[in-house]
This record gives structure tokens, sequence and C-alpha cells, in this order.
């Protein structure tokens, strides 16, 4: 799914890297707990979540993920949005809540990590 | 073997926010020096969950990255409470974190299984009191 799309279903705002809309990711996660990031998620993902703060942003970066989004219109500090770019990270914020956000992306083809 | 590079960090204890800073920079040096994406991968994650419980069980401590021809080795040394049972700690699951680290997306037990999963060995020298060492060692192509 190209990220655009995601940022289509979930009537979300780009806040970082709007070059990257047209990348692609091959699955998703939903999840606060970023010790359960760091275990299981693959290559090219999404990371949806409703943690905010840095290591949320430093965790994508390790797993090397392309898009993150934040639900329930939570807003990343400034620090956090630079780290992203310096990543070249998509970082997107939704209205919509994790389960609603994860729901509307798996039902439009877009699985998680097995 | 030749002589190895080594990049050296202190990680503060004081400040979670910048939790995670040194493995971040790991990434970038390693990837300049072309090292593969998916041995980087490894490095990072495994040094990260390190970096992050030296902030949050240990007040801080150095991180040490050594480049040699054929692995990465992580040594991460800090002078906090020391582990008392580390089959116990090596436990997924296992874990003392506050409610407050909880909230904040880490302490859920899997820091020291996700690192010993993403390298190829990991040792742990720890003394209740005086503090612990963690080395790890990812195995790769040459790159120097
Ligand atoms: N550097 C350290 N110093 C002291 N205790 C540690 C250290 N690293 C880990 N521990 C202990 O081992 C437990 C398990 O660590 P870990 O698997 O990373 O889980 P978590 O960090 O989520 O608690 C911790 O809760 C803590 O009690
Ligand atoms: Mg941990």
């Amino acid at each position: 799914m190209k990220i655009s799309a995601i940022k289509e279903l979930l009537d979300a705002e780009v806040l970082t890297c709007e070059e990257g809309l047209d990348k692609h990711v091959y699955s998703a996660c939903g999840c606060d707990l970023m010790s359960d990031v760091l275990a299981f998620v693959k290559d090219q993902a999404v990371l949806l979540t409703g943690l905010v703060n840095p290591q949320v942003i430093r965790t994508a970066v390790m797993m090397d993920m392309v898009c993150v989004v934040f639900v329930r219109s939570k807003a990343p500090s400034e620090e956090m949005l630079e780290l992203a770019r310096d990543s070249g990270i998509v970082v997107m914020s939704t209205e919509k809540t994790l389960y609603t956000s994860c729901g509307l992306l798996f039902s439009n083809g877009l699985t998680g990590v097995r | 073997m030749a002589e190895e590079l080594v990049f050296r960090f202190d990680v503060d204890g004081e400040d979670f926010t910048s939790a995670g800073q040194a493995s971040v920079q790991v990434k970038k040096n390693l990837r300049q020096l072309g090292v593969d994406s998916e041995v980087i991968r490894r490095v990072s994650i495994a040094m990260y969950e390190g970096e992050i419980n030296m902030v949050i069980h240990a007040g801080g401590g150095t991180a040490l990255v050594k480049v040699y021809p054929d692995c990465i080795e992580i040594v991460l040394e800090d002078h906090g409470p020391g582990i008392k049972d580390i089959d116990l700690a090596m436990q997924e699951g296992y874990s003392t974190a506050t409610d407050t680290i909880r909230s904040l997306g880490f302490g859920a037990g899997m820091g020291l299984p996700n690192m010993k999963k993403y390298t190829d060995s990991m040792d742990i020298e720890s003394t209740v009191g005086v503090g612990t060492t963690i080395t790890m060692r990812v195995n790769c192509q040459e790159v120097l």
C-alpha cells in the first residue's frame, strides 16, 4: 500500500517528509509498546501508535520503518519531527482511534506482521 | 586482525527523552561505513534496547561500538544496581520497570531477550551494587 493511500484512508495530516508519500509499505503495526515493535516488526512497515515521545521515532528509525501515524490527533513535538525528517520518515496525525485506524488499513489490504 | 574502529558514547541517565541517541548515531556511522543493512539493523536494535536499559535501570553509562573486520561488538557498561538473577532477567516478560516507564512504551520485559535474539553472542557480567557490563557481537562480512 502506498503511504499516500494511508493518508487518504485515515484522513490524516502529513507532518513530515511529504516527498515520501509515494513509498510503499508492506506491513503495519498498531502498538504502544515499543519493545514489541522492536521484537516483531518487519521491513518497510508503518507504525500506528497513541504513544507520543521521541522513542517512538527512534524505534521506527531502528526498524527502518518508513511511516509513523499518531492516532487520536496526538501532536508530536518539534524535536520528534526533526528526528523523523533526519531519517526520512513520513509522520502523520489522524483524528481516528488506534482500533479504527488499524481496521481501515487491514480491511483495505494492508495486513499485519505474521 | 586489522586495527578496529571504535565509537564511544556517554549515555545520560537523567533524561529519558534523549535515550536512544547513541544508537541512532551508531546506525548512521555504520551506514557510512557501508555495513550490510541487515547487520546494521540487528546492531541498532540490540544497542537501542541496551541503551534504554542503562537509562531506565542503571542511571546511564557508556557505550562502545567496535567495528572489526568480521564482526561488530557492542559493549554497554554501567555502574547501576546490577542484576541479581541474570537467568530470571533474561526471561521474556520479566521486568522491574515502574508504571511510569511502562507508560513511556518500555518495561515489557522484552529488552534482554530481544538483545539476545538479534545478536550472535551476548555476555552479561553483573555484580549487585557495582554495575553491569553487557558485550554483544553481530557477525558480518568484511567492512574495513
Ligand atoms: N543495565 C541494567 N542494570 C540493572 N538491571 C537491569 C539492567 N538491564 C536490565 N536489568 C534488569 O533486567 C530486567 C529485564 O530487562 P529487560 O528484558 O530489558 O526488560 P525491561 O527493561 O522491559 O524491564 C529489568 O527489568 C531489570 O530488572
Ligand atoms: Mg529493557
